[in-house]
């Protein structure tokens, strides 16, 4: 299993702050992406291949290519707007 | 001396400089850079800001901003302290202080500092405005200020 999170507009558009998967089938962040934007509606709005994501796995700034790994936390979240 | 915070409570700017400095005879420029709350957004009023973050990443990126910092300037200290929940204008939402023995390091690392942190740090702005809440866009400037100090 993976633990999936998400934040701020992402987190209140999808409704979910967070989630388990399996990890089959999900080899990199960018297999989780593309599972994700399958779901449709505000998924596949928000994972669209246009649209800013920005990805973390185990609390450190990843890509679509970062591999995953069972028992992953990973975190997807719009661009930053702190200081 | 590094010092990082994340904290819900407010925090005295001039107390951070004070607790930086330490009576350290050695530093001899101290530059700091104070983000407030403004109370006008996008041409709106704002009343209230709410600061989100991702509790763990956040002190783990800021550790790793400052260590960069580090890397590239001879810096004797840095404090960087950022706010989160609720926050009211005029309050101060960051603070980052650089000590060092000249003015330019100080300068520059107190600058990349905060580039870095607007555009790697996991925070998110929700602002209140008279038509209701809106989750703040990053700004490409942003992303420039980053750019710059990359290509250094």
């Amino acid at each position: 299993m993976i633990q999936v999170l998400f934040f701020a507009r992402f987190r209140e558009e999808l409704g979910v702050a967070s989630e388990q998967l399996e990890i089959e089938n999900l080899g990199c962040v960018g297999d989780l992406l593309d599972r994700l934007q399958q779901r449709g509606e505000a998924w596949g709005r928000l994972f669209a291949a246009d649209q800013r994501v920005m990805m973390a796995v185990n609390q450190a700034v990843a890509d679509r290519k970062t591999p995953l790994e069972e028992g992953d936390e990973v975190a997807l979240f719009p661009p930053v707007t702190g200081g | 001396m590094n010092n990082i915070r994340v904290q819900s409570e407010p925090f005295d700017p001039n107390q951070e400089v004070d607790l930086l400095r330490d009576n350290d005879p050695s530093i001899g420029a101290v530059v700091t850079f104070i983000g407030l709350m403004r109370d006008i957004n996008e041409g709106d009023k704002v009343s209230r800001l709410f600061l989100e973050h991702y509790p763990g990443m956040t002190e783990r990126a800021l550790q790793e901003i400052v260590a960069e910092a580090n890397a590239r300037w001879e810096l004797q200290h840095c404090r960087v302290v950022h706010r989160v929940g609720d926050l009211r204008p005029t309050d101060p939402i960051v603070l980052v202080a650089v000590a060092s023995l000249h003015r330019k390091e100080a300068f520059m690392a107190c600058e990349f500092i905060i580039d870095y942190l607007k555009t790697k740090a996991p925070f998110w702005k929700k602002e209140s405005t008279p038509d209701g809440e809106r989750w703040v866009d990053a700004r490409e400037s942003d992303d420039k200020a980053t750019q710059h100090w990359r290509a250094q």
